[in-house]
């Protein structure tokens, strides 16, 4: 057996590796994850990273992981044919330092096999990252119109009145469909996090 | 209707079966590695850290999967972080090179890893790091390789400078470069240090001291590797990183 690698914060200065844009070097992923190939519902993803006294986090990463709209995961272990191949359903932003905002332009996730064959309602994977976090904390960001959450395997362990803050409000904005998810990191309303 | 609806269930259910073989298990007790979130000698960790405790949640599909990339992601010079200006940077040259294992010691290939640091004065390249050293116009010092059959990566850098921070009275960062590695899955995700060995500053770092396990602190410390050396050119630090999970034996599966 080989002993775990610690995890250590991301610290402040990550931009220039992890979200370069602004350095001139070529980025990985951003907060476009729509590709041609993608079909579904265009939707975009905004919130704000909030710390324990509600004040904007000032440096965090933010990264998705999600599902295409047929609710199949670019990943060999999702042995699904996939028509949209070049769909990777990653994304990385990074705050926006002065308020602690970010979004993402994403399309709908389907619903995902779950344990037992039960399917998980539609969802996407949260990973957030930054000073003071140091580790990696995850989450997941569910959709209020869906009435799949009600018998969702993940939704249910949680406790209640803590459910809520995994479920993103809706807001219009013209034809835009948005959906508003806010990350606490402590405190009142503070966001479920998970391990596994 | 109905009846495709029924179908498309139904192929989910084929599909998580799959997935359910899949061979790699994770035990949550290896988790304890990790530094805990809340630890009062890291002051920015006083407001960050969740008090709710973490629900652990199945590993389903979501967590087996991840974003892969692979070579493709990595241009010429993106290893060798001395060849990406016109002219080299100052400082002292050093290889860091190591293998990427999962916890049973088996190589995790064709895995990205991304890194970045100080230059060799101590001084990010980073718009907000108002640390009074020199920029240096020949480093920006980050960079990316990808593992490769045998977990095997190796870059070419600078040795980096230790920096002050705000954290307590004279507080100073040990030099260290930072990485980013996705794994095989979401759940395989890490950043971490890595820092050198023989610092005086490592007894000094909460970053470091807040890890509870001696032997799990001393896997962050980069080892001298005389062989990794490379005459008359750089000295070589031997750096493994462990992701989280392992292959299961035929006896488990």
């Amino acid at each position: 057996m080989a002993g775990l690698t610690p995890s250590q914060t991301v610290g402040p200065f990550f931009a220039y590796g992890l979200t370069p844009r602004a350095y001139g070097r070529r980025e990985l992923a951003t907060n476009d994850m729509i590709t041609p190939d993608a079909s579904g519902t265009r939707i975009r993803i905004e919130g704000r990273v909030l710390d324990g006294a509600g004040a904007a986090v000032g440096e965090a990463l933010v990264e998705l992981w999600q599902a295409d709209a047929a609710g199949r995961y670019a990943h060999p272990a999702d042995g699904r044919a996939r028509p949209n191949s070049a769909f990777k359903g990653f994304g990385r932003a990074e705050i926006e330092p002065r308020d602690g905002s970010y979004f993402f332009q994403t399309i709908k996730p389907g619903a995902v096999p779950g344990p037992d064959g039960t399917p998980m309602a539609p969802h996407i994977n949260v990973s957030i990252f930054a000073r003071g976090v140091v580790r990696r904390m995850f989450t997941r960001i569910y959709f209020p119109d869906e009435s799949a959450n009600a018998h969702d395997p993940i939704l249910r362990l949680v406790p209640e009145d803590r459910r809520h803050t995994l479920i993103a409000r809706t807001e219009n904005l013209g034809a835009e469909r948005i959906y508003v998810f806010d990350i606490r990191l402590q405190g009142e309303g503070e966001t479920v996090f998970f391990e596994s | 209707m109905l009846r495709a609806g029924d179908r498309e269930e139904r192929d989910m259910t084929t599909v998580f079966t799959r997935t359910s073989y899949t061979r790699t298990s994770f035990t949550r007790t290896s988790l304890a590695a990790h530094p805990p979130y809340a630890a009062t000698a890291y002051r920015s960790t006083a407001l960050r850290a969740p008090k709710q405790p973490l629900i652990v949640i199945a590993q389903t599909l979501s967590e087996l999967t991840g974003p892969i990339y692979g070579h493709e992601s990595v241009g010429p010079t993106d290893s060798d972080l001395t060849r990406q200006h016109a002219q080299p940077p100052q400082g002292e040259r050093i290889i860091v090179a190591g293998r990427v294992l999962d916890e049973g010691g088996r190589p995790v290939p064709d895995t990205l890893i991304e890194i970045w640091q100080t230059n060799a004065a101590g001084r990010y390249i980073h718009v907000a790091d108002q640390h009074d050293a020199p920029i240096d116009p020949n480093f920006t010092g980050a960079g990316r390789a990808v593992t490769d059959a045998e977990g095997r990566y190796q870059f070419i850098t600078v040795k980096p400078g230790a920096y002050p921070w705000r954290n307590h009275a004279n507080a100073w960062r040990p030099a260290h470069i930072h990485l980013s590695l996705f794994g095989p899955s979401f759940l395989t995700r890490l950043v971490t240090q890595m820092y050198f060995p023989g610092d005086p500053l490592l007894a000094l770092d909460p970053m470091l001291t807040t890890i509870p396990d001696a032997q799990a602190r001393d896997r962050l410390v980069a080892h001298f590797d005389l062989e990794l050396t490379k005459p008359e050119w750089a000295l070589g630090y031997r750096f493994d990183i462990v992701l989280y999970g392992r292959e299961r034996t035929p006896m488990e599966s």
